[in-house]
């Protein structure tokens, strides 16, 4: 019970990470149609900068708040140079491009940190666990991973829902020349939502830093899984994305908890530990399978036609 | 009475609240030129693609030769004897017209899981490509490819493509658009031509184009068959002129 | 138009002469090195140009394809471990087990297009590489090493450094002369002609996902051919072939090259392959100038090295 509990909190907060990587890749897809590896790498790069601005600074949050910005500068600048030669152009063009970009983005990392990797040390105030239930206790910081990102979760469906920007946004995804009609400055609009989305993978990445290790490459595996969570929710949709990215987390993390002692009582021990973690990793990509089959454009998609 | 070649019956396609197709019935024997206009908006492509395969009709009946295809795919209609031009030409475009005609043919000659052979040399694909651009003349822009073709040109290969699948039935949408005035005469001839051979559904904006052609017309408007008849009583239709011919906007319109 | 098809032609005839003419090179000049690494690059053309198949000639961007270079490596990997040690069984099991994971990876993937395609191929090999590192029984994460090549009963020896380049430059040829008869085929025009148009294929009565299926199926086994001889070549298989940026690299190199021509695969391994090498002697951060000339390639090198040839001589 307590076990159980504690993984489904777990399942929830991986999956509330994903849903902060997958909403930036969706939101760029959607309203640029830019199909972006490089998300990953911005990830990594919010985990590395959090690395150094808390060593520099000495405090957690100062240098997660810096961090933040820096990434967003930082996915900015590389729309400005960049990425924005890249609309309009072949998916597979955007493909190529932005794995060219990991590919330097992983080398810079191991020119400037070294190939190491880095720790990220949690301040003594978040290290310490919760009582959330009687009896039950959970770390606290990873209970305020969940916190922020349900908060920016909220935030960013206000903001997209109610806002004269959020409402740009949308019309961008279903009509683009509408609002260059508006006169609305779309290449700065387009730098702000890629900026935006950075910001959202930065900050993933950085809240995870503390869990795991901060290293190179950190980002493309995660990555690959907000893909999923993408082709699960239905692409160009946020509220697709945060539904699935829930599953995916809760599929994910529950599976390699608990299959293993399922499989224990079908299998034999020895035949179980062997099929157990290869079966637990498929888990999410049968998941996946199964819903193209039944619904290849995925279970939310953005359109409601 | 004999079986029609197209027995379309009752066909109902919403679109969210919207009744794009409303029990629609239309019957068209073979030999027929059979025209359908109606203003815009009024459900023709929604038509077309039901009766194309493009589309599924949420419920009525569509009849080949006696076949009910209903439900079939689009490719298995075609199998059968059903094609079409597209109204936005819609052409291999890095394929020469040769090619685009060619793979029509082979789409007629079985399955094409032939793996070594090449095709470009066989002979019986190549002749029966010519014949059908010959037909359409264009055999002279047979190595041309097809982004490099004229509007017009693309228009007529439309047509060489859909007869080299030797349909029984051709289903042309808009065959006249964005045609000169030059070039829609030479269509019209053609299509007058056509029509001794083939039976045809045409949907069409172009009313001096449809109303030389059609031997019936039916009238779609708000997905509904107001009125179906030779081009004669279609003319003298009430209700055909208040909804529609009246409306000289639609009238004058045209290339 | 015609000479530009002319220096194409030439640049081909040129770099299969002088892939035939290597193991001759590297005699004479005493230079192994150089044997070794074309020997990697001839299987990973293999690979590319089984790529370019689907997604230069099918329209089909497989961002998995390198999965079939593990599926092959742990098929050849796996029954040398078991015992099984004749070439003559490992390479069909090698091709069937790629030929069958094609046919359900195809099934499942092509009932989407374009990005999701792209995404959906790319989960799929990162599960395959997830199921190789829980292989606990055949090294996991830390891979398999195979201490014994191939036998194929004396007609070929896969331990002869000059042998086995030829054996892998002729399945090389062979799948090449393979793709160009297919391409010009009934098939491949249909599959062509679905890259180009589906709507006009299904319209002419072509049911589009069967043949593309078919397609993928093709292009997986051959590369399962370049993972079996990838396995021979390092005597070692391991997750990592699989891995993204592995499927990333080929797609590369049939970019590279130039989509949807016949050698343009590769000429673009031989280029990626080459430059890679190259930039890595002049510094250990090479990856540095590759990605951000991958970018630039993307931008400004249309058609790649074969746009360029035809570019050339035209102008």
């Amino acid at each position: 019970m307590l076990l159980l509990v504690e993984q489904i909190l777990n399942g929830l907060q991986f999956g509330l990470l994903l849903f902060l990587l997958a909403a930036g890749l969706t939101l760029v897809f959607g309203i640029m149609d830019l199909v972006n590896l490089a998300h990953g790498s911005l990830y990594m790069m919010g985990a590395y900068f959090a690395a150094t601005f808390v060593a520099w600074t000495g405090s957690f949050v100062l240098g997660a708040v810096l961090a933040l910005g820096a990434t967003l500068l930082l996915g900015m600048a590389l729309e400005f140079t960049a990425l924005r030669h890249l609309y309009g152009r072949d998916h597979l063009d955007h493909v190529l491009a932005t794995f060219g970009l990991i590919l330097f983005f992983n080398e810079a990392v191991r020119l400037i940190w070294g190939p190491a990797g880095l720790a990220l040390p949690l301040p003594p105030w978040l290290s310490v666990p919760v009582q959330i239930l009687p009896g039950i206790y959970y770390p606290a910081y990873r209970l305020a991973i969940i916190v922020v990102a349900l908060l920016v979760a909220l935030l960013l469906y206000l903001g997209v829902m109610r806002t004269r920007i959020g409402m740009l946004v949308r019309a961008g995804a279903s009509n683009r020349e509408m609002i260059g009609a508006l006169g609305i400055n779309i290449k700065l609009l387009y730098t702000l939502v890629f900026g935006l989305g950075a910001a959202l993978a930065g900050l993933a990445g950085l809240m995870q830093a503390p869990i795991l290790t901060v290293q190179i490459g950190m980002g493309e595996n995660i990555l690959i899984l907000a893909f999923v969570v993408i082709v699960i929710g239905g692409i160009g949709s946020i509220r697709g994305a945060f539904l699935a990215a829930i599953f995916v987390g809760l599929i994910d993390t529950l599976g390699r908890a608990f299959l293993p002692n399922l499989l224990r009582q079908v299998l034999s021990s020895a035949a179980a530990s062997t099929a157990a973690p290869a079966l637990s990793s498929m888990l999410i990509y049968l998941l996946m399978a199964i819903v193209l089959v039944v619904r290849p454009e995925g279970l939310f998609p953005a359109s409601r036609r | 009475m004999a079986e029609p070649l197209l027995r379309v019956e009752k066909l109902v396609r919403r679109f969210g609240g919207i009744i794009a197709t409303d029990h629609v019935t239309l019957e068209v024997p073979r030999g027929e030129l059979h025209a359908i206009i109606g203003p815009n908006g009024a459900g023709k492509t929604t038509l077309i693609g039901q009766l194309t395969g493009h589309l599924m009709p949420h419920s009525g009946s569509i009849h080949l030769a006696g076949r009910d295809i209903s439900r079939l795919p689009a490719y298995r209609r075609s199998a059968l004897g059903l094609a079409r031009s597209f109204q936005i030409t819609c052409l291999l475009a890095d394929f020469t017209a040769a090619d685009n005609v060619a793979l029509a043919a082979q789409a007629r000659a079985g399955h094409s899981f032939r793996f070594f052979g090449d095709a470009r040399k066989e002979r019986g694909l190549r002749e029966a490509a010519m014949s059908a651009l010959e037909r359409v003349g264009l055999a002279d822009r047979a190595g041309v490819v097809v982004s490099r073709l004229s509007h017009g040109e693309q228009r007529e290969l439309e047509l060489a493509v859909a007869l080299a699948t030797k349909p029984q039935l051709l289903l042309l949408d808009e065959p006249m658009a964005g045609l000169g005035i030059t070039e829609s005469a030479r269509m019209v001839r053609l299509l007058s031509d056509l029509r001794k051979e083939v039976t045809i559904v045409l949907v069409e904006h172009d009313m001096e184009a449809v109303f030389a052609l059609a031997d019936r017309i039916s009238v779609l408007v708000y997905g509904r068959v107001i009125a179906s008849g030779t081009p004669d009583a279609i003319r003298q239709n009430e209700e055909v002129k208040r909804a529609y011919l009246g409306d000289q906007h639609v009238v004058v319109r045209h290339g | 138009m015609k000479s530009a098809f002319n220096v194409r032609h030439l640049v081909s005839v040129l770099l299969v002469a002088g892939l035939l003419l290597l193991p001759l090179y590297s005699h004479l000049t005493g230079n192994v090195f150089v044997l070794t690494l074309f020997t990697r690059i001839v299987i990973l053309a293999l690979a590319a140009a089984s790529l370019n198949l689907i997604m230069g000639y099918g329209g089909m961007m497989s961002f998995g394809h390198a999965a079939y270079l593990g599926i092959g490596g742990y098929a050849v990997g796996i029954l040398a471990q078991e015992g099984i040690g004749s070439g003559f069984v490992q390479f069909p099991v090698a091709l069937a087990v790629s030929a069958f994971y094609a046919l359900v990876i195809g099934a499942l993937s092509l009932r989407t297009r374009g990005v999701y395609f792209i995404m959906i191929t790319l989960a799929f090999a990162q599960m395959a590489y997830y199921v190789a590192s829980g292989l606990a029984r055949y090294g996991g994460d830390d891979g398999l090493t195979i201490y014994k090549r191939s036998d194929f009963a004396g007609l070929i020896n896969p331990g002869n450094r000059v042998q086995f380049y030829y054996l892998c430059l002729a399945c090389l040829l062979v799948v090449v002369f393979l793709i160009w008869r297919i391409v010009n085929s009934r098939f491949g025009l249909v599959v062509q002609g679905l890259r180009s148009n589906e709507q006009r294929m299904q319209a002419i009565g072509f049911p589009g996902t069967r043949y593309r299926l078919v397609c993928f199926v093709i292009a997986g086994t051959m590369c399962g051919l370049a993972g079996a001889l990838l396995a021979n070549n390092t005597d070692f298989v391991s997750p990592a072939v699989m891995y993204w940026t592995r499927s990333g690299d080929l797609m590369v190199m049939v970019i590279l090259g130039g989509m949807g021509t016949l050698f343009g695969p590769v000429i673009g391994a031989v280029a990626y392959l080459v430059l890679e090498e190259l930039l890595s002697q002049v510094t250990e951060y090479w990856a540095l100038i590759m990605g951000p000339l991958l970018l630039l390639i993307v931008l400004f090198g249309r058609g790649g090295i074969m746009g360029l040839l035809g570019r050339l001589s035209r102008g």
